[in-house]
């Protein structure tokens, strides 16, 4: 179990991680979810003791990284597939890494060959593809079969064979029973991969709820309306206490299905035009949660349609 | 023009020439400063010894000039550079020249400030630049760091990394061309030919009894400087980027 | 031990150390063929004149020392390290030993390479290594080589980049120290103080009561302690260093 209490990273003027306290649970994948810049690197850093919190704190299973006897073996962690001596060999980075904990040197051999890289083992690290490296990284957080795995953006780079190959590598881990704790700025991903989800924005905590709960009110079902008796039709409705919004010349409807608003025309007696379900997105709602907390607004919608005229 | 103004812009959006202007200039008039504070009667006070720090300000000039290029190859903008500018050797002159105006301007600050500062600490002395060798040596600073920023650029080219391009370039001036006198027989007559050795011939010569002029010390360290820029390019050119 | 068998194998898995010796062997030891080639009788060989060139494997030996901590930090594998050892004291520690246990071995073996090169080439002059000082201007090589690598070491931890790390300590080494005496008064009472000039007192200083043709070398250190104590301070300053940047990297993040 990881739990981070009231974490706090300021780097001089920014205030990277804010005051941030969750717990990730044994034996799920919780996801870590945040727009870019959120702090995720940041607080993963932390939990590893690599940087030192400005305030609060992060333990793994009640002790600090820090103070836990060959660390390895409890953790596992790929924050970066990059960290890796281009000049060194794959098995070569996993050896000295292996020898730090004690652990035994055949393990080696054991996770090349769980992540697929047995066949460049002695090639040099710094000519490794980005999707290489990831499965390197991989390699080196299951090295002393911890029972806390820390991923940060694992499929970054993957190809969708990659993506899925992970995807069900995490599901194995929690149903062994570890603790998977794995970011990714991309809600459909997680929601693919994550059981629970610990949502941040600008380094403050958004949520934490499963991701069913939270795919659920994310995806919540409204129906679009347009008749030309919408007045009477709005009446009727509101009545009921569903929820109403006008667009445009039509109505939208949240709380009540298809079926149960055409049989409540029927009954007004108003001819309906339209009614069509309308399904929100995971990554529109992922939007609205921490719209205000994106760091970066790139103006996106802007630039490609700069793009597209062609300027 | 416009790959100068090209290369002015990347050379100045970074932070390490600044830096190294800075540390030359600190440490050039600094060390003036604190040279002609403590003299006294039995060290009398010259413009060579306001001076005295011009072969650090060198040392950091070829630093900031190698890692202008050096740092182009270890973040891959290099490959940016040559799919902007495919004509290398137009790309890297235009690095080469702005590096080493850079280089001249900070020599000149360097030697000038020294020498403006010895005169401001110690106004009795009646320090003067007046005779031609004066001349080479405060304002002819300016002229072997420009050169020597070109040398390390060259040097930069050629090897492509930080660590190894730093190293050549601080131990072949300040060891090898030392140690090089120590050798019996052949030693001396090697040491005259020495690109460094040159340039003291210049700023502070002639002493002992150099093959060449100072103004011909120069050109022969300037010639120096061409072919290594030459092979750079040659090199830069026939490689992958 | 386990952290010591870590570091050799991080160092000896990567190609800058096996450069490293090589180019620190090749030019201390070609620098002594040159001055074994061109000795003459006026000029004669001696067990001092085999080490001349020590200084540029010293060089090197600390260019590779530096480079051993700052590509840890230029590539991250400084995190893993921490990561793996979360006590940074001891992970640092056991790089350091490493490093100045190899920077020992390259000086011993660039330093009797260099004697037995110009014993080699200069056979009819006796360079038998007879005296405290001939053992200490060859043998101590090795010494001085190690202790330089923990200073560099800690330089490394120190300023983090390679560039800045490398150019501080060449440029200290060989430019700094020799300005300094150049300071009117006070300038030869602090050089004889001085790090590395105690460094090539250890080596070169308080030779042995027959005298020797020091004329036709490097200048002659101008510190006055006798050569053990000389050797002592420079050790206490890279150990000082060794601490303030071991201090430095258990307050900073990684
Ligand atoms: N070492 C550092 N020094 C200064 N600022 C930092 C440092 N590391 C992170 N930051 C800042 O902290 C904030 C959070 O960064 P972090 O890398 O943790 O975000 P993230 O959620 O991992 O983003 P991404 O999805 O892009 O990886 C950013 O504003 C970043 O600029
Ligand atoms: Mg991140």
């Amino acid at each position: 179990m990881i739990e981070a209490v009231g974490l706090t990273k300021r780097y001089g003027k920014t205030l990277a991680v804010d005051n941030l306290s969750f717990t990730v649970p044994t034996g799920r994948v919780t996801g870590f979810l945040g727009p870019n810049g959120a702090g995720k690197s940041t607080t993963m850093r932390m939990i590893l003791g690599l940087d030192a919190p400005t305030g609060g704190s992060a333990l793994i299973d009640g002790k600090h990284y820090r103070d836990l006897h060959q660390p390895l073996r409890t953790v596992g962690a790929l924050l970066d597939a990059k960290w890796v001596h281009p000049n060194r060999s794959a098995r070569a980075h996993l050896q000295w890494m292996a020898k730090s904990n004690k652990i035994n040197p055949k393990r080696v051999d054991e996770v090349l060959d769980i992540v697929g890289l047995t066949s460049v083992a002695n090639k040099r690290a710094g000519g490794f593809s980005l999707g290489m490296s990831q499965r390197l990284g991989i390699a080196a957080a299951l090295l002393g079969d911890p029972q806390v795995l820390l991923f940060d953006e694992p499929v970054n780079g993957l190809d969708p064979e990659g993506i899925l190959w992970i995807r069900k590598f995490m599901h194995r881990l929690a149903e062994e029973g570890r603790t998977v704790f794995v970011s990714s700025h991309l809600l459909s991903e997680m929601a693919l991969t994550a059981q629970e989800l610990v949502v941040i924005g600008r380094g403050k905590l958004i949520s934490q709820t499963s991701t069913e709960d939270f795919v659920a009110q994310a995806t919540e079902n409204t129906v679009r309306v347009r008749s030309p008796h919408l007045s009477a039709l709005r009446t009727a409705l509101g009545r009921t206490g569903v929820s109403l919004r006008d667009e445009g010349d039509s109505l939208v409807v949240t709380g009540m299905d298809c079926a149960e608003i055409g049989e409540l025309a029927a009954s007004t007696g108003a001819v309906l035009h339209e009614l069509s379900p309308q399904r929100g997105s995971l990554e529109e709602a992922f939007m609205q949660l921490t719209g205000d907390s994106v760091e970066y607004h790139a103006g996106l919608a802007e630039t490609i349609d700069l793009v597209a005229a062609g300027k | 023009m416009t790959l100068l103004a090209v290369e002015r812009i990347k050379l100045f959006t970074t932070r390490s020439p600044w830096w190294c202007l800075l540390t030359a200039l600190t440490v050039t008039v600094g060390l003036a400063a604190l040279i002609t504070a403590t003299a006294e009667a039995d060290f009398p006070l010259t413009v060579e010894v306001t001076q005295f720090g011009r072969m650090f300000g060198l040392m950091v000039v070829m630093v900031m000039a190698a890692l202008a290029i050096t740092t182009e190859y270890r973040f891959s903008t290099i490959r940016s550079t040559f799919q902007a500018i495919p004509n290398r050797t137009a790309a890297l002159l235009a690095k080469t020249l702005v590096v080493a105006l850079l280089a001249m301007v900070i020599g000149e600050l360097a030697a000038f400030g020294s020498f403006g500062i010895a005169t401001l600490i110690q106004p009795e002395a009646n320090l003067a630049i007046s005779s031609a060798a004066d001349w080479r040596l405060v304002a002819g600073t300016g002229l072997v760091y420009g050169l020597s920023a070109v040398l390390a650029v060259a040097v930069g080219v050629l090897l492509r990394q930080s660590a190894g391009a730093i190293s050549v370039l601080m131990i072949w001036p300040l060891l090898v061309e030392t140690l090089v006198p120590v050798i019996p027989r052949v030693g001396d007559d090697i040491a005259k030919w020495l690109p460094f050795t040159a340039v003291d011939q210049f700023l502070a010569g002639p002493t002992g009894n150099p093959p060449l002029s100072p103004w011909g010390s120069l050109a022969y360290f300037a010639g120096v400087c061409v072919v290594l820029l030459a092979a750079a390019l040659v090199t830069a050119n026939k490689r992958d980027a | 031990m386990t952290l010591l068998a870590v570091e050799r194998i991080k160092l000896f898995t990567t190609r800058s150390p096996w450069w490293c010796t090589l180019i620190a062997l090749g030019v201390t030891v070609g620098f002594a063929a040159l001055m074994a080639g061109t000795a003459e009788a006026d000029v004669p060989m001696t067990v001092s004149a085999s080490q001349f060139g020590y200084g540029f494997g010293l060089v090197v030996v600390m260019v590779m020392a530096a480079l051993a901590v700052t590509t840890e930090y230029r590539f991250s594998t400084i995190r893993a390290t921490f990561q793996a050892i979360p006590n940074r004291s001891a992970a640092l520690l056991a790089k350091t030993v490493v490093v100045a246990l190899l920077a020992g071995v390259i000086g011993l073996l660039a330093a009797f390479g260099s004697w037995g090169v110009a014993t080699m080439m200069t056979p009819d002059v006796d360079l038998a290594i007879n005296t405290a000082f001939e053992w200490r201007a060859v043998a101590g090589v090795g010494l001085v080589y190690a202790i330089a690598a923990v200073v560099a070491v800690a330089v490394g931890i120190l300023v983090r980049h390679s560039a800045g790390a490398i150019s501080l300590l060449l440029i200290y080494t060989n430019l700094v120290e020799n300005l300094v005496t150049l300071i009117p008064t006070v300038g030869p009472k602090i050089h004889q103080w001085l790090p590395f000039n105690l460094a090539h007192h250890f080596l070169t200083g308080n030779p042995d009561p027959t005298g020797r043709p020091d004329q036709f070398g490097p200048g002659l250190s101008d510190a006055t302690v006798g050569p053990w104590p000389a050797v002592a301070i420079f050790a206490g300053f890279g150990l000082l260093m060794l601490l303030i940047s071991l201090v430095v990297a258990n307050r900073r993040d990684a």
